[in-house]
């Protein structure tokens, strides 16, 4: 049979059901992520092809324990599926996933989904898991007890999927062009009699596992330890860290002599002047400086999905639940805080899983606090400049426990800012913390290097179309206007960013910036990491030679290279935060409570640090 | 079948919420609590939460750990599935105890 137009084939299921493998499986490279309009809430959708060569659109919804939405990203997926959304109509078929291993809450979700009368196809995705478990489920049964036809896929190895898109296309013939009208919000009496039907359906079609699961239990009574859970969650994130640093190392050697061969390359190449200035100094160098980092990002992104896909950020966000709770913030918030130290921007976006408004806010706002990654090479410039590379007791290094100390000031920063955001903005109780603990499992290489690919390519993206520009102008900045003929002192003085940076220097005097850091600050606006591109250009067209971090060693005090660091611990210097922050919180002034709290902040914390360190004697 | 229990209190129906790993049991009632009046969250948005992710009449409960400080929140297994959640939703769950 043919068919005129691509049916659509909406994905529905629990979180960690492995539906997101399903659709990386059924779609292969051929997908597409965007935004829902009007919402930041991520939209994939991909092509799978039928052997018959027949196609299908699948649509992959955020996961939901029901169609009674809690959390935009649920009603994303109510909305989807009963055709509500503007740019989108209902789907053909319903998919639903099930973990073949787990199915008492999913078969709710399955009755739930089937009042909307839409065509459906229930998956026992994970089957293998199930089997190995000795799980017996009478497919048939389950089938006729549902009303649906009901396969078995395992998704990480391709297994079961032709058999899937083909019963997905026969229902898409069956029904057709009935909008979805059944459901309505269900009433707790209406959840416990499918809850009934539910068990009776699990009692006819499945029998309990004669051999369970017994690795969750053992490695949870370790890893929920009220001790040695915490201590081994610690323990984690000092190793994230410290890898962060040693592991990339090597890496940033390669990129950074690259980029310096690639520098005396142009320069012998091109004619003198300003061209190679330009060229050399502007955009290799700086696009240099900026892509010696991607090593440390791509280390940081790798444990934080390797966390996620092992089942483990759930029992981080439980051990951490009391002590977010302390502050104001949700169990859940453990997540995106987690994830804003690779950057505050998806850290943000991810906020969407907590379903109360003003949790939401509190950790939007407190969010950006959290170290991100572009605040790494600003850190390791300065600290490299200044702080002597010598061990502690012989094992740690001084520099990574400098390092450490930045991250743990702004944790406990967060915490304090959450808890006063709580006094201040609103008062009372949070959200519910309810979640499932999913049943560890071995990361899957495949899903963990596709999103690495994803973040890394964001990154260098990032570095391409925002930073490079601004590096060029932070240098014509710098160049322009040239000094007068027998002046004195460095040609930058002269220049406009000089100027600029000099007429600024009075409001940062106190907190002991000199005018070239103040200079620095100013493209740093755009995104934190290009100070140190700027910081480059203005010291290398200063006209010094040798490495950034020698110039820096010779040219900054200690007092104003430890205040340099308090000041971009809390610097809201990130324009792309702020304007995600807007999009999320649909207005201008949460991103202006956030700019002028965190300044704020960052002006204090300089101050304080610059004039103690003087006290001390630290010049 | 139910054995007697050695502790006393264990032979009347608990309460989730104050519970202990170890503790085992049977849902005889999923309550509406008190309103809290707390960002919209009333009783019966708890109790239809709670429904949601399996605590119903007649769900097997096992309390599997508690967490780092005051013992909240806490893991349980209801069903065959680890959920984890905290004590003040807990409260609402009663349980009638079942030997291990």
């Amino acid at each position: 049979m043919t068919s005129s137009r691509i049916d659509t084939v909406a994905l529905v299921g629990n979180p960690n059901c492995g539906k997101t493998a399903l659709f990386n499986a059924l779609t292969g490279g051929r997908q597409k992520v965007a935004n829902y309009a009007g919402v930041t809430v991520e939209r994939k959708e991909g092509i799978a092809t039928l052997p018959s060569g027949r196609r299908l659109r699948i649509l992959d919804l955020p996961g939901t324990y029901s169609l009674r939405a809690r959390s935009p990203d649920e009603a994303i997926t109510r909305d989807a599926v009963l055709g509500r959304l503007a740019d989108e109509p209902a789907p053909d078929v319903i998919v639903c996933v099930a973990d073949a291993t787990n199915l008492g809450l999913v078969l709710r979700l399955a009755l739930e989904l089937k009042t909307t009368g839409l065509p459906m196809v229930f998956v026992l995705n994970m089957i293998d898991i199930a089997e190995r478990q000795g799980i017996d489920i009478d497919v048939e049964a389950l089938s006729r007890e549902l009303g649906a036809p009901v396969t078995a896929t395992v998704a990480t190895r391709k297994r079961g999927l032709e058999t899937l898109l083909e019963l997905a296309a026969s229902q898409a013939e069956g029904m057709r062009a009935s909008p979805p009208s059944g459901w309505r919000e269900p009433s707790a009496t209406e959840v416990r009699a499918a809850h009934r039907q539910a068990r009776e359906l699990m009692r006819a079609a499945v029998r309990p596992p004669s051999r369970p699961d017994t690795l969750t239990g053992r490695l949870d009574s370790v890893l929920l330890h009220p001790v040695g859970g915490v201590a081994i969650l610690l323990g984690l994130l000092f190793l994230m860290f410290q890898a962060v640093f040693t592991w990339a190392a090597p890496a940033q050697d390669l990129i950074e002599a690259g980029f310096a061969a690639l520098g005396v390359g142009a320069a012998a190449v091109l004619p003198d002047g300003w061209m190679t200035g330009l060229v050399v100094d502007g955009l290799i160098a700086g696009v240099g400086s900026v892509l010696v980092f991607l090593p440390q990002i791509v280390i940081l992104f790798l444990f934080i999905l390797l966390l996620e896909d092992s089942g483990y950020m759930a029992r981080a966000a439980f051990l951490m639940d009391r002590i977010m709770g302390g502050a104001g913030l949700h169990g859940r918030a453990f997540i995106p805080l987690l994830s804003s130290f690779a950057c505050a921007v998806p850290g943000i976006m991810s906020t969407r899983v907590i379903d109360s408004r003003k949790d939401r806010l509190t950790t939007i706002l407190t969010a950006p606090l959290m170290t991100c990654s572009a605040r790494i090479p600003v850190y390791t410039l300065i600290i490299s400049a200044l702080i002597p590379n010598r061990t502690v007791g012989g094992v740690l290094s001084l520099q990574g426990l400098v390092m450490f100390s930045l991250y743990a000031a702004a944790i406990l920063s967060a915490l304090l800012v959450a808890f006063l955001i709580r006094k201040v903005f609103w008062r009372g109780g949070s959200e519910l913390f309810m979640m499932q603990l999913p049943d560890y499992k071995r990361p899957e290489p495949g899903n963990v290097l596709r999103n690495l690919a994803q973040k890394a390519w964001a990154f260098i993206s990032r570095a391409g179309r925002i930073i490079l520009p601004l590096m060029v102008l932070v240098w014509a900045l710098s160049s322009w206007p040239a000094p007068p003929v027998g002046a004195q002192g460095p040609a930058i003085a002269y220049s406009a960013a000089g100027r600029l940076g000099h007429w600024l220097e009075p409001i940062f005097a106190p907190i002991g910036f000199s005018w070239e850091m103040v200079v620095a600050l100013i493209p740093g606006m755009a995104a934190r990491e290009v100070a140190v591109a700027a910081l480059g250009a203005i010291y290398a067209v200063g006209g010094e030679e040798g490495a950034l971090a020698g110039i820096l060693s010779r040219q900054w005090t200690l007092a104003s290279g430890l205040a340099f660091l308090a000041w971009y611990v809390f610097a809201p210097q990130c324009i792309a935060t702020l304007a995600v922050v807007r999009r999320e919180t649909g207005g201008w002034l949460w991103p202006a409570v956030m700019f002028g709290y965190m300044l704020g902040l960052a002006y204090a914390a300089a101050f304080l640090v610059f004039q103690a360190s003087r006290a001390l004697g630290f010049v | 079948m139910p054995k007697a229990d050695p502790d006393p209190e264990r032979a009347d129906p608990f309460i989730l919420g104050e519970a202990h790993p170890g503790d085992l049991g049977v849902i005889i009632k999923v309550r509406t609590g008190d309103d809290r009046h707390r960002d919209g969250l009333t009783a019966a948005e708890i109790e239809l939460r709670l429904l949601e992710f399996g605590f119903v009449e007649g769900a097997r409960v096992e309390v599997l750990h508690e967490g780092p400080i005051g013992g909240d929140p806490i893991a349980v297994r209801v069903d065959g599935i680890r959920i984890a959640l905290r004590r003040a939703e807990a409260m609402n769950v009663v349980l009638a105890p079942e030997a291990a």
